[in-house]
């Protein structure tokens, strides 16, 4: 016990520091906990503070007055606050306090040439791996790394994690979106396999998070304060990162005050754009594809009884004639819809008509994804695998994903999900390898939008950029 | 005001009624529409929707009378899947708040249904086991009598802490019976509860009742799953 108490050992400090935790969230017993206390190496702060109008949560920022509420406590007279804005992380109550730790800080581990990834990278990719690799050594700065789909972003860091091992730094990628974080993981680990690495995220089985590499959601750095040296995320423009202030509060807390911060995207939105014209943040463009190939621009198809047969749930006409005069018939077909319910009534009325076709065998090969979806994770291994053949899908699958050879058609184009962003993203889902850099992406659409307009407009201009490098 | 539930606006319909007597709204009508009331031909002793009188489970209570305390249980809503998640995120992940979305329901169907039961009952909440308690925070049935307009009489106390929603049917028939009695009471008694799945629980609370003198226990609970 006397040796486990040590104020000098320093797992305690590996699995404490740079958190904020609950009572309930610290894997130790009463006795060591309290003996943690009575030494000043844990120290209690208040989890809701409150000031004269308002209340502020101490994990995740909260301010709205709405996004409180009391809870019935035998010990106070009007009951107790509480959060609900970050309860799916575990209750915030005004009774219960935040602990921080207070004792030695950890030093990590000190990797020399920790990278055993063994490609190349192009020209552009080097450019831009240099700048992540400069940041990094630089305390207090940012950089948005603006590289198109398929541009081999995760490739790009390579030397800038490798350099930041060398100086035993912390390192967080954080993402939006979990599907990226099971999808990064194995990547990560495979370039650099001698350094513990954890994922973490809403159902992972890891939930410590001790380790020096650490890939994450975004909401799971409400946990943390002042832990990593440098923080990477990745896809800052999706959902729910640019919407839900909360996180971009918990991730520029979970950063060290001399910490990096770098952004990546393929879609920068309004507000990146105006800081990056403004010269308030520094960014590095990549604007070709790691094959060389330019991106794959979309057709737009109208499409003049969409609705008609949306609401019977049938595929429109012009989507049975593209379908037919496809260039290579072997490619997948990868589906996007607007919403969940029109996902699961066209992919059953679509198995009869594809079998009709020829484009499939049986109703096996053809299967539906959403958020929602539990087995969503199986099904997306199982189009990687070529083991279905179409997949129709909401716009989970707009962003972070590689299949190696698909086709992409986007049904209902006009509806206010598919934003210039989400567009973007999805055409850049197709001739993403090189063996196959080319593919079809289009737009079947009763009515062009503004934002399908500038999505093939900006795809354009990349390529037009892209062809001088 | 937003929906309690799943964050949107609420907005309401302006008419007559609402102008000059409005009721504020916890839920949004999209969630609202998703919850189901139990409506039409029902079992009268338990609640469920069926064709005859009586539901198979309830008669195959009645051939054990030692075991059958409870007169009948009247419930509001059916379980479904929008339930689980209010139910989930309310009980297990501890939002109080979401329990005021069923005060207006819970009152009014009271008022409908108990009429002559309300002069005369007193209304006991299945209590939790003090660590659950703990754990939790608050006990979601004492909520919900809270929401009822009658005397409350909270003498009922729970000794083991085992989990119902975790067990099999057979196993929940047969488990010992949890519930103690801290003061007799001569009166009849509503029991209040979330939720009514086998009703196991209801009638052990219901025979620590009867064996200290109480004249009749009835239960209404918010869902007949």
């Amino acid at each position: 016990m006397a040796k486990k108490t040590s104020p000098l050992d320093p797992k305690l400090a590996q699995q404490l520091e740079g958190k904020l935790l609950l009572r309930k969230e610290i894997p130790f017993e009463d006795t060591l906990f309290d003996f943690l206390l009575e030494k000043n190496m844990l120290t209690p702060i208040p989890s809701i503070v409150k000031t004269l109008f308002r209340k502020i949560c101490q994990r995740c920022g909260n301010r709205t007055n709405s996004r409180f509420a009391k809870i019935h406590d035998i010990n106070r007279k009007h009951g107790a606050w509480y959060c609900r804005n970050c309860l799916m992380m575990g209750r915030i109550i005004e009774t219960e306090p935040l602990y921080r730790w207070n004792g030695q800080p950890f030093s990590w581990q000190k990797h020399e040439a920790a990278c055993t990834w063994k490609g190349q990278l192009t020209k552009a990719q080097a450019k831009a791996s240099e700048m992540v690799r400069r940041f990094i050594l630089q305390p207090e700065s940012s950089l948005l790394v603006w590289a198109v789909c398929g541009s081999g972003k995760t490739e790009m860091l390579f030397s800038g994690i490798e350099e930041a091992l060398r100086q035993g730094m912390r390192i967080c990628i954080a993402t939006p979106r979990i599907d990226v974080v099971r999808e990064l993981l194995p990547r990560i680990q495979q370039a650099f396999s001698a350094v513990p690495i954890q994922a973490l995220y809403g159902d992972s089985a890891e939930k410590q998070g001790t380790s020096q590499i650490i890939i994450a959601s975004t909401h799971q750095l409400l946990r943390f304060e002042h832990a990593f040296d440098v923080i990477i995320i990745d896809e800052i423009d999706a959902f729910p990162y640019h919407k839900d202030a909360s996180l971009a509060f918990a991730t520029e807390r979970a950063l060290k005050p001399s910490g990096t911060m770098i952004y990546l995207t393929a879609t920068p939105r309004q507000k990146q754009r105006t800081k990056m014209l403004l010269k308030q943040l520094k960014h590095v463009f990549v604007p070709t594809r790691y094959h060389g190939y330019p991106l794959p621009v979309p057709i737009m198809c109208m499409c003049f009884a969409l609705q008609k047969n949306l609401v019977k749930g049938n595929p429109p006409r012009a989507f049975i004639q593209w379908l037919r005069l496809r260039q290579n018939q072997q490619r997948q077909l990868l589906i996007f819809l607007p919403t969940i319910a029109l996902t699961e009534k066209i992919a059953s009325n679509l198995s009869e008509l594809l079998i009709h076709e020829h484009v499939i065998k049986g109703s096996a090969e053809i299967s539906s994804v959403h958020a929602s979806d539990p087995d969503r994770e199986q099904k997306i291994s199982l189009f990687r695998e070529k083991n279905l053949f179409v997949l129709v899908t909401t716009t989970i699958l707009e962003r972070g994903v590689t299949f190696p050879a698909v086709d992409v058609a986007i049904i209902h184009a006009g509806h206010s999900v598919f934003d210039e962003a989400a567009l973007v993203q999805i055409a850049g889902r197709a001739g993403r390898s090189a063996d196959d850099p080319t593919g079809e992406v289009v737009f079947f659409h009763d009515g062009k939008t503004n934002a399908m307009s500038r999505a093939v407009r900006s795809i354009k201009k990349m390529n037009r950029i892209g062809r001088w490098l | 005001m937003k929906c309690l539930f799943c964050q949107s606006k609420i907005t309401s319909e302006v008419t007559w009624r609402t102008l000059f007597y409005p009721t504020p709204m916890s839920i949004c009508k999209l969630c609202n529409h998703s919850l189901t009331v139990i409506s039409g031909a029902r079992c009268s002793r338990c609640s469920r929707r069926s064709d005859v009188p009586k539901c198979i489970d309830c008669l195959q209570w009645e051939q054990f009378p030692a075991r059958d305390t409870l007169r009948y249980n009247y419930s509001i809503y059916q379980y479904n899947e929008c339930m689980q998640e209010i139910i989930t995120k309310w009980k297990y992940r501890g939002d109080y708040e979401l329990g005021y979305i069923f005060k207006n329901a819970f009152h009014t169907h009271f008022q409908k249904m108990m009429l002559t039961a309300a002069k005369t009952h007193l209304a006991i909440p299945i209590p939790l086991s003090v660590e659950r308690q703990v754990e939790r925070g608050f006990n979601q049935a004492e909520m919900l009598a809270q929401f009822l307009p009658i005397p409350k009489a909270p003498y009922l106390q729970r000794v083991t802490s085992e989990k119902q929603a975790t067990k099999t049917r057979s196993e929940r028939m047969g488990s010992a019976n949890p519930f103690q009695l801290r003061k007799p009471i001569n009166k009849p008694i509503i029991l209040v509860d979330d939720i009514y799945t086998t009703g196991t629980t209801l009638r052990h609370a219901a025979k620590v009742l009867i064996e200290h003198g109480c004249p009749e226990v009835i239960s209404f609970t918010l869902i007949r799953s």
